[in-house]
């Protein structure tokens, strides 16, 4: 099964996000495969020893993402391609990653392809789907378990807390939602190897894509911080007292209820 | 310039949720007093339509099929792809929801258009709409524009207020008929894990519990208090992983982002990664035995105590406000 699996670096969650020049500050900060990639990585790995096949992950980003490839080939992807944007593209949206991702993935005949359901930085969900529909395959977002027979896949998914069983086919895109497993840590051995393991890198010219063509169709104007929120009240005396303030304050105060 | 606005409605259990409204405020606001229309897709949704009116829409548009009697991305846009085609509207709404999320970019793609996704608010008009967002898991907000073409959003639920309700309004309702055909996905079953109708990302009220909860049956206060309150129960990641509860429950970075007018941590430490998912909420109020525990930081109200006991005597309080309210 020729698998692969979209990838984003994001963020390390504990990093305190500063803002300058109107920009998110990235130096000195860490970073890691967006958590919900994860889940994808280790699903695909469990369906490669499975069913065999090959698992590539796939970035879009400038040189520093090669260590996030390394990380998931380390945990036993087989190959690794990046994508390099770095020099090519200013201004990027949803629309222009999921354009050049496509352009890369549509003479790759894809069986099944991965992604997280959301990254935590942008938040915004859109790659995968975009991908699925560009190369005309059919997708399920936010999958907790999957299972693939010939070419008939049965998929639970999470919608909003209710689990949707449902029945589909290869090929076919899908995006992790928490729950779907338990993604692994890479091992001393798998590290090693990982540094043996093939990655690509290839460029918008490689692609026959033209920078024109990628335009964003949407601009960030302005990046801001969240007014910081003054330190709460804490309630004082006896327990019962203070229920009784604290439903008094939420009635008359908040008017929360 | 004025402009014609599509937004999905969205029913769940065969009533309009009530993102569909907040949609439709938005709409309006995006419009400058161009048009609103509704769009409602479903095996059987005539009667929904007149409710829309109410809160504002100028036209609602149905698309009924026994293939939109369960969403499907395959069904729900060929469906929507029609009516777009029809209606060549200037920007789209959507509720940032299960289905929203899901339908949102397959109809952004096809249209080789942008999408604004999770907006929770909207500055300007018309023109000069400006789309806010949170990004970094809402520790950091974004402005964007849409450059060019149809301006396409999904907004967050819970954060645009809808409009008043007006009776005396009508929408001019229409329907159009629209071949479904070649769906992909086939919907096996659907297993109800959520509490009584009430949504996580719609609810006004969330009391969640974290490890401090200690086991399944500990949820069962805060359930009762969700009941009172006409809210519902979430859970911190520490509370999943020790499978106090479902996974469906988990509010945080990874899990559900939910931002109610009132939250309520029982036994939570507030570790950043829950913060993520809730401190954008109207009002927080933190209870929990250790005083120093960092969800006191972002609490309106703060109650140092066992939450077992916290819990029930907070619960008979309400009972006692909604008898003599």
């Amino acid at each position: 099964m020729n698998i692969y699996v979209l990838v984003k670096r994001t963020f390390d969650t504990e990093e305190k996000i500063v803002v300058s020049g109107g920009k998110i500050q990235e130096d000195g900060a860490e970073f890691i495969i967006n958590p919900y990639d994860e889940y994808a990585i280790e699903e695909a790995i469990q369906v490669r020893d499975a069913q065999g096949g090959e698992v590539t992950v796939l970035t879009m980003g400038g040189e520093d993402a090669e260590k996030q490839l390394r990380t998931a080939l380390a945990m036993g992807a087989d190959k690794a391609v990046l994508i390099n944007i770095e020099d090519d593209v200013e201004e990027m949206d949803q629309f222009t990653a999921a354009h050049v991702i496509s352009e890369y993935l549509k003479d790759k005949n894809p069986d099944l392809i991965l992604a997280g359901n959301v990254a935590i930085d942008g938040g915004s969900g859109q790659v995968g789907p975009r991908v699925a529909e560009s190369l005309g395959i059919n997708y399920v977002t936010t999958i907790t378990n999957l299972e693939i027979n010939g070419t008939t896949v049965t998929i639970k998914r999470d919608v909003e807390g209710d689990t949707e069983v449902l029945e589909t086919s290869l090929p076919l895109l899908v995006t992790a939602q928490q729950g779907l497993n338990e993604p692994r840590y890479p091992s001393l051995p798998g590290i090693m190897k990982a540094k043996k393991k093939p990655l690509e890198e290839v460029e918008l010219d490689d692609l026959d894509i033209d920078e024109d063509d990628v335009v964003a169709k949407t601009e960030t104007i302005e990046i801001y911080l969240p007014p910081k929120k003054e330190a709460g009240k804490v309630l004082e005396g006896e327990l019962a007292d203070q229920v009784k303030e604290l439903v008094h304050l939420l009635h008359s105060e908040a008017k929360v209820v | 310039m004025s402009k014609k606005v599509l937004v999905l409605g969205e029913a769940r259990e065969g009533a309009l949720r009530n993102v569909s409204y907040e949609a439709i405020a938005a709409a309006k606001q995006i419009s400058s007093g161009g048009e609103v229309v509704s769009v409602l897709l479903g095996d059987s949704v005539g009667e929904l339509a007149t409710e829309l009116g109410k809160y504002g829409a100028d036209r609602v548009i149905t698309v009924e099929h026994p293939h939109l009697k369960q969403y499907t991305s395959d069904g729900y846009g060929q469906a929507l792809l029609a009516v777009i085609e029809q209606e060549n509207p200037d920007a789209i709404v959507f509720g940032h929801t299960a289905l929203g999320k899901d339908l949102s970019p397959k109809i952004a793609s096809k249209l080789q258009i942008g999408l604004v996704s999770d907006v929770t608010s909207i500055e300007g008009e018309g023109d000069s709409a400006v789309f806010i967002r949170p990004i970094y898991s809402g520790k950091a907000f974004e402005k964007v524009k849409v450059k060019a073409g149809i301006e396409f959003i999904t907004i967050r639920p819970n954060n645009i207020a809808p409009l008043a309700k007006d009776d005396s309004k009508s929408a001019v309702v229409s329907s159009l008929s629209v071949d479904i055909t070649n769906l992909r996905t086939i919907i096996k079953e659907v297993v109800r894990k959520t509490t009584e109708g009430v949504d996580l990302s719609e609810a006004k009220v969330v009391i969640a519990g974290g490890r401090g909860v200690k086991s399944e049956e500990g949820f069962a206060p805060l359930k009762e208090l969700a009941d009172v309150l006409g809210g519902a129960v979430g859970a911190s990641r520490g509370a999943c992983d020790a499978d106090y509860c479902d996974y469906s429950l988990q509010i945080g970075q990874t899990g559900k982002v939910v931002t109610p007018d009132l939250y309520i941590a029982a036994g939570i430490s507030g570790a950043i990664q829950h913060l993520a998912g809730m401190s954008n909420s109207k009002i927080i109020v933190a209870i929990n035995k250790d005083p120093e525990a960092n969800i006191f930081k972002v609490a309106d109200y703060g109650i140092v105590g066992d939450l077992f006991e916290v819990i029930p005597m907070l619960t008979e309080e309400f009972k006692k406000l909604k008898v003599n309210a």
